[in-house]
């Protein structure tokens, strides 16, 4: 630690650094943080003991960090977690490496092993921020304990602004015990870091002008809207300039899906009617989103006829994957805020008429008639008792995609989902952090089994915080996902895509929560009213069509409009 | 197409992994990268060199930017810069290829900066193509090794905009 030789007036305050980061983290608002303990983070771990500060101990620190990642989902609060240097770091990098995709704000404080080891193999050491550097928006380890306290204001910041982001603090455990002098805060200033204050009017006018000539307008919006609390925004100019709304996986609860303007979700499991709309429109405008691949198919393809506007707060966004006719960078709230003003009613009576033959046609279906429960019928029946107003959760794979497809999602925040990454078993711990956020209110895990198995442990956390959290398992015994492409374009080898699981009521009842089986079709919505009347943690298990498929289907590499499984729909009909 | 990038960033460490990282994970080529101090303590200077098409350097040009430790990003594509690499040379120079060797020398504006019984090791500054000129001309000799610091580059007064 560093001494000054200046003799200190009396009244200067010294606390140890690990003091120091409690005091910056309630200085920030912070009520609510997840993590897991170990050696070189005992010294903060002690000063949390006294803290106002509630303190959720997953099993895992994965579990731990899609636990604030769902906690700031569901609330756009930073979501904080920490973990131990080695392993406890390691762990956390597939947490950060899914809200960095989703650019979720989460701030993650790690321990490191002595500054004086540090690098030279120490017990439980690994290079946290080598290794989190292309996971986090940005990551810094504190080597003077004077900076602790700047070090994490500036991860908060960094966090919570412009494209939010996780941001990872590595502080060595003598930064921890070392006694410091209590600084008045200082604001925050990095010189190389510009947050996008003020919209560039010229490209607003453009846009509103764009729209304005526009017979057959297209808005295409992603988790952006959500980040940037602009769905009241994106509404209205829905509504003021009569344009339909696509939305990505991220998106959904942009705009509520009970809305005639929602063309609910395109892309690869998308709807006919989104993909069709995309395809046929003359002027697409995204707005907080990226043009992944799931949602483009083939990109040279993708909206062949539109004028692109292209509205995002990350510069870099713009015309990565394709180029913009209009690029607005800017925050969505405040774009949309100024382009309602400029953007006029159209009746566009035709492209309307055409929209709803598309839907009339082509509505997502699945086969009500057959014997076993089909995945999309539980879905449907959760939505039915909850009348739609659950917080989902997901796990990644068909159930995911199932949830997105037949849910409808009312409201911003509703739907909490890994979409970048793809990170299975990111349900059952995002689902505990989404009901730490939620007290009293309804959250659901639609998981798969297979993503459920793979963060199963965490069921204790849930138990152990008397959570009512609710787990549907749409289980099919498959990872069935990849089965469906080794069925589809793999000639149905299923190679190791098949699971042996165990009986997951009687692992619940275990873990001290509630189980339940459901194999009989007849017995689905008895179970869910069960299920939904639970105040202890529920998992039920629900045995359905091994080999139902998700459709519409347009295969990777395909344009959006080469869809397969309209031929099933519409045998269906 | 080449572009020079010029990148004013923190120095502080982490600075070049972060940058050399992100080239690796975007899968961006790096021609040539070069590091030093600026008269502000604070403050490193990167120049980079990257082959690839407007687009790709375009992208490059925003996620460095995008680097929250990256203060500054210019392109120099379509600008007057001054640009220079600096090479040391070691070029085998038996006493009866010399007078030969030392001519080339001078053609070029070269200087001697080291001498053995077999070989002279030249010091070599100017752009690039000169620097590829050189080796072409010393090849017959015999070249024995090549150090070259890559690009550093400097915008040009712009004389039409400011009068």
């Amino acid at each position: 630690m560093t001494e000054t030789n200046a003799p200190s007036p009396a009244k200067l305050v010294r606390k140890p650094g690990s003091q120091i980061i409690v005091d910056t983290l309630v200085e920030q608002g912070v009520d609510v943080m997840f993590g897991y303990l170990g050696g070189v983070v005992l010294p903060l771990f002690d000063k949390l003991y006294d803290a106002p500060i509630k303190f959720i101990i997953p099993r895992h620190e994965q579990g731990g960090c899609h636990m604030a990642d769902a906690y700031a989902r569901a609330t756009g609060k930073v979501g904080v977690v920490v973990a131990t240097s080695g392993p406890g770091a390691t762990n956390l990098t597939t947490g950060l490496a899914t809200a960095m995709m989703d650019s979720i704000p989460l701030v993650a404080i790690t321990g490191q092993v002595r500054t004086e080891l540090i690098g030279n193999d120490a017990f439980q050491e690994a290079d946290t921020t080598g290794i989190t550097r292309p996971v986090t928006k940005h990551n810094s380890i504190v080597k003077d304990p004077n900076l602790l306290a700047q070090t994490i204001r500036e991860a908060f910041f960094i966090a919570s602004t412009g494209r939010p982001g996780p941001v990872l603090v590595d502080i060595p455990v003598d930064m921890q015990v070392a006694e410091i002098e209590v600084k008045p805060a200082e604001p925050v200033s990095l010189p190389g870091y510009k947050v996008r204050s003020r919209v560039h009017n010229r490209q607003i006018t453009l846009a509103a002008e764009a729209i304005n000539a526009s017979e057959r307008p297209v808005l295409y919006v992603g988790g952006g809207i959500i980040i940037a609390n602009a769905a009241a925004e994106l509404s209205e100019l829905a509504h003021k300039a009569n344009i339909p709304v696509t939305m990505t996986l991220l998106g959904l609860g942009s705009i509520d899906q009970g809305s005639e303007l929602s063309l609910d979700m395109l892309g690869m499991h998308g709807s006919a009617y989104a993909n069709y709309a995309v395809q046929g429109c003359d002027l697409l405008i995204a707005i907080g989103a990226r043009f992944d691949d799931r949602v483009t198919g083939k990109l040279k393809t993708f909206a062949p006829k539109a004028k692109v506007v292209h509205i995002d707060i990350d510069p870099a966004s713009i015309a990565k994957n394709m180029p913009a006719d209009i690029p607005v960078v800017g925050d969505a709230k405040e774009t949309l805020a100024e382009l309602i003003r400029e953007v006029q009613h159209r009746d566009r009576k035709e492209w309307f008429a055409q929209i709803a033959e598309w839907k009339k046609k082509y509505p997502f279906r699945y086969d009500k008639r057959a014997h076993a429960i089909k995945p999309q019928m539980v879905i449907e029946e959760v939505l039915r008792q909850t009348k739609g107003d659950a917080t989902i959760v997901t796990g990644v794979g068909q159930h995911q995609m199932w949830t997105a497809q037949f849910f409808r999602f009312k409201r911003p925040r509703q739907f909490i989902t890994s979409g970048g990454l793809g990170t299975m078993g990111f349900g059952l711990p995002a689902a505990i952090g989404a009901q730490i956020a939620l007290p009293g209110q309804t959250v659901i895990d639609i998981d798969g089994d297979s993503s459920f198995n793979m963060t199963m442990a965490e069921l204790c956390t849930a138990v152990q915080y008397e959570l009512p959290i609710k787990v549907c398992i749409i289980n099919n015994g498959y990872m069935g996902m990849v089965r469906q492409w080794q069925q589809l374009f793999y000639g149905k080898r299923y190679s190791c895509s098949s699971l042996k699981n165990p009986d997951f009521a009687t692992v619940a009842r275990a873990f001290g929560a509630v189980g339940m089986t459901v194999t009989e079709k007849k017995a689905v919505p008895e179970a869910i009213s069960a299920m939904l009347a639970e105040t202890r943690p529920c998992v039920v298990d629900f045995h359905v069509d091994r080999e139902e498929n998700v459709w519409p289907m347009v295969p990777a590499g395909k344009s959006l409009h080469e869809m397969s499984g309209l031929d099933i729909f519409e045998s269906m009909a | 197409m080449k572009h020079i990038l010029s990148a004013l960033v923190l120095n502080r460490p982490g600075v070049l992994a972060h940058v050399a990282g992100m080239f690796a994970a975007r899968a961006f080529n790096i021609d040539s990268l070069t590091v030093g101090r600026t008269d502000d303590a604070e403050l490193s200077r990167m120049t980079i060199v990257v082959i690839g098409d407007d687009r790709v350097v375009e992208q490059v040009r925003k996620q460095l930017a995008k680097i929250v430790s990256v203060v500054k990003v210019q392109d120099f594509a379509g600008q007057d810069v001054v640009a220079r690499d600096l090479m040391l040379i070691s070029v085998s120079a038996p006493p009866e290829k010399r007078p030969e060797i030392l001519a080339l020398i001078e053609m070029f504006n070269a200087k001697v900066v080291d001498i053995g019984p077999k070989f002279v090791m030249v010091e070599v500054c100017g752009p690039e193509t000169k620097i590829e000129a050189f080796i072409d001309a010393a090849r017959p000799y015999g070249v024995r090794n090549v150090v070259r610091t890559g690009t550093v580059a400097m915008a040009r007064y712009n004389r039409s905009q400011s009068e």
